[in-house]
């Protein structure tokens, strides 16, 4: 079983790194963030259920996750919704502030 | 007791000081730049004329020290240090009292020039190296001072750099040199590597070669040696085939030409054979080369100042022609021989070169052919030059006919062809002076010079008292009297042996010498041989020989050329290949910089790009590393 979690996690991390790199739209980038934690979240289950030594800790480790997951979008919109009121768009190719 | 010897090392300390001072002063101290030149090198000729007083007695042992210590490798240590012995002594004399009467003439000669401190600052840094390099008491030291007259003269025939012709003569004489001075220092080398304790002092030397070389090195070894230390004295003496700087080098002054193209620095390659002489001697094939090289070169230069024009390349070829003749002394073994023509030439030449300038200084001009009728007017440079031009062309009593007479003993006593040789030089010699001497003085003005007038009291006196010189300095050694090449051997006076073949070689040279001035003066005063008479005949070989038979064409064709080919391909190698990788480093650099620019543009997904692309090339080659190995 565990390849085909593995392959299934994989391919989750891959379209959210497909998505965080070529989205314009701030809001989709983000949503692709999320997509890659949520492969690695479910990395850790598949590991804790079918690894070498399954138990329970990385089960609770993954519910962690979430939570902090859930913080951090929180704040990553935060972070967009001023971004947007102070540039006006949330396309992300007019983000070039790292420039100056 | 030898007070004066031991403080030899101060002779060239005047100079030196000299030359200092004057190129702290400044361009504007142009009296205290003449006093200050003058007084160094009268300071240096005072105290060699003591250290050479105390060594005319007959018991003066040769004095050296050493105490420098130069270069310490391991367990060898070169040491610095000088010498006096009988050549060194007579050597200072005749470079100092030159010196001294080129340094007095020059403040008259130069006293229009705006660079006169620089000048006199020249002529004292070269007076200093040439005294090094005859107190020299080792080979290396020898060859430093040796490369510092090679630089006096390279900047002086340079004076007047404004002029092409004097900066080309400049770079030439410094180049043709720079080929002797090459086969000089591999010289050196050769001796460091094969003395036994890599000993390059010249007692060492003497003591090796001396006595038959005993098992040192091998004879190929030795007439190798020999043959590079000739090369060097080619070089610098301006022997055939490396002659062909030394006309040129009339480009400058005229006391410079005195000084060091007539009297003492061509004479540094005669200087260096009779100071090596053990090592040339221990090669037969060595001696034979220096004597056929010196005896060919005496005709050679003499036939083509025949046909020269101007005054001063008259004289410049019958410097080389006369070179020649100390060489050929040396090659036949006769270093006393060699020696003595130095001595007297460097006077009667020295006198010729200032008698020349004067009658430049007068007439402004160099060709003879535009002279004429300066007798009248000129009338102590007119007999000081007669004076000098009859001891040139080998007439009795003066100095030039008991030298000349010297070496042409020597050579019907050891090779008859060099003998005959040496004669037809003398001839052409006289031929030459003869034909100089009555276009200049004799006849009437061929052009204008109506304010002809003689020069300054303080030109003519040093040309009075080398004429008195040339006149008096020849009786040091006669076939009666061999005081000389005692001395210079370090022995009681040797007898003479030469008997018949002395009075054969002194008759001959007397009629040949005689024949040669009233041949010139048949075609240049009785005009009963027209003067015309070459030029219609032979025009071809008039020129050939005016032209120095186009040695210098021939060079330029043979080396010149070729080497300017190679120069041309390097060019081209160093422009696309060297310059191509240089500049293409360059544009790469550039075009990765700006390949980068484009890169940080400020999106956040651009450098997610990047990194991504940097962790798949990281986890590459990792994976690939255990496949690989």
């Amino acid at each position: 079983m565990l390849p085909s979690y593995l392959t299934m996690a994989a391919i989750l991390f891959c379209i959210g790194l497909y998505g965080a790199l070529v989205k314009r739209n701030a809001v989709v980038v983000l949503l692709s963030v999320e997509l890659m934690l949520n492969a690695v979240n479910l990395n850790l289950i598949v590991f804790s259920k079918y690894g070498v030594a399954p138990s329970l800790t990385g089960q609770v480790f993954s519910l962690f996750t979430i939570t902090v997951a859930a913080a951090e979008a929180a704040v990553g919109v935060a972070i967009l919704i001023a971004l947007f009121r102070a540039k006006g768009t949330v396309n992300v190719d007019e983000y070039d502030e790292m420039r100056r | 007791m030898e007070f004066y010897t031991q403080s030899a090392w101060l002779i060239p300390i005047f100079p030196l000081a000299a030359f200092l001072l004057l190129i702290a002063l400044g361009r504007s101290y142009r009296t205290t730049a003449m006093l200050l030149g003058s007084a160094g090198s009268l300071a240096a000729f005072v105290l060699s004329l003591l250290v050479l007083f105390e060594r005319l007695g007959p018991d003066a042992v040769d004095y050296s020290i050493r105490s420098f210590k130069w270069i310490v490798i391991g367990d060898y240590t070169l040491r610095l240090g000088f010498e006096v012995t009988n050549l060194t002594s007579l050597m200072l004399v005749v470079i100092t009292g030159v010196s001294l009467a080129v340094n007095v003439y020059s403040a008259g000669y130069m006293k229009n020039d705006e660079r006169l401190t620089v000048f006199y600052g020249y002529v004292a840094l070269f007076t200093f190296s040439m005294i090094g390099l005859v107190l020299a008491d080792n080979i290396l030291l020898l060859y430093i001072f040796w490369e510092l007259v090679g630089v006096c003269s390279f900047l002086l025939i340079g004076f007047w750099y404004a002029r092409p012709s004097a900066r080309a003569a400049a770079k030439k004489a410094f180049i043709v040199t720079r080929i002797g001075d090459a086969g000089l220092l591999l010289a050196i080398l050769l001796l460091f590597w094969y003395m036994p304790g890599h000993a390059l002092d010249f007692t060492s030397i003497y003591n090796v070669f001396h006595e038959g070389q005993s098992g040192v090195m091998t004879s190929g070894i030795t007439t190798f040696i020999a043959l590079l230390i000739l090369l060097g004295a080619i070089g610098k003496s301006g022997q055939f085939p490396l002659h062909v700087w030394l006309p040129d080098a009339m480009e400058g002054p005229t006391p410079i030409s005195a000084l060091i193209h007539a009297a003492t620095m061509v004479a540094a390659g005669v200087f260096l054979l009779a100071r090596t002489f053990d090592i040339v001697s221990a090669s037969e094939a060595a001696m034979q080369t220096t004597a056929y090289i010196g005896g060919f070169t005496a005709i050679f230069a003499a036939t083509i100042a025949l046909a020269q024009n101007d005054i001063k390349r008259i004289l410049a070829y019958s410097t080389v022609s006369q070179l020649g003749y100390m060489v050929m002394a040396i090659g036949l073994g006769s270093v006393s021989g060699g020696i003595f023509h130095l001595f007297t030439h460097a006077f009667f030449k020295a006198l010729l070169f200032l008698g020349a300038g004067s009658i430049i200084h007068a007439v402004h001009t160099q060709d003879i052919r535009e002279m004429g009728g300066l007798g009248a007017k000129m009338k102590t440079t007119a007999w000081t030059f007669a004076i000098g031009a009859l001891a040139l062309s080998g007439i009795p009593p003066f100095s030039g006919f008991w030298s000349k007479d010297a070496i042409l003993t020597t050579a019907l006593d050891e090779n008859p062809v060099l003998f005959v040789v040496g004669l037809a030089a003398a001839f052409c010699t006289a031929l030459y002076m003869s034909r100089l001497f009555f276009l200049v003085f004799a006849g009437k003005p061929r052009s204008g010079h109506a304010a002809v007038k003689e020069s300054a009291a303080v030109m003519t006196i040093p040309m009075i008292i080398l004429a008195a010189l040339s006149v008096v300095a020849g009786f040091i050694e006669t076939p009666w009297n061999g005081w000389l090449s005692g001395w210079l051997s370090g022995s009681e006076a040797v007898e003479t042996v030469h008997g018949g073949s002395s009075i054969a070689a002194m008759v001959a040279s007397i009629g040949v010498g005689a024949l040669g001035i009233y041949l010139g003066w048949l075609f240049f005063v009785k005009k009963s041989i027209g003067s015309g008479f070459m030029a219609a005949k032979l025009p071809s070989l008039l020129r050939a020989v005016e032209r120095g038979y186009y040695i210098d064409e021939w060079y330029r064709v043979i080396i010149v050329k070729p080497l300017r080919g190679l120069g041309s391909t390097l060019a081209v190698f160093d422009e696309y290949v060297i310059g191509g990788t240089v500049r293409m480093t360059g544009a790469l650099t550039t075009a990765a910089g700006r390949f980068a620019a484009r890169l940080s543009n400020g999106k956040v997904q651009t450098y997610g790009l990047a990194a991504l692309i940097g962790c798949i090339v990281l986890i590459a080659v990792i994976v690939g590393r255990r496949f690989w190995s």
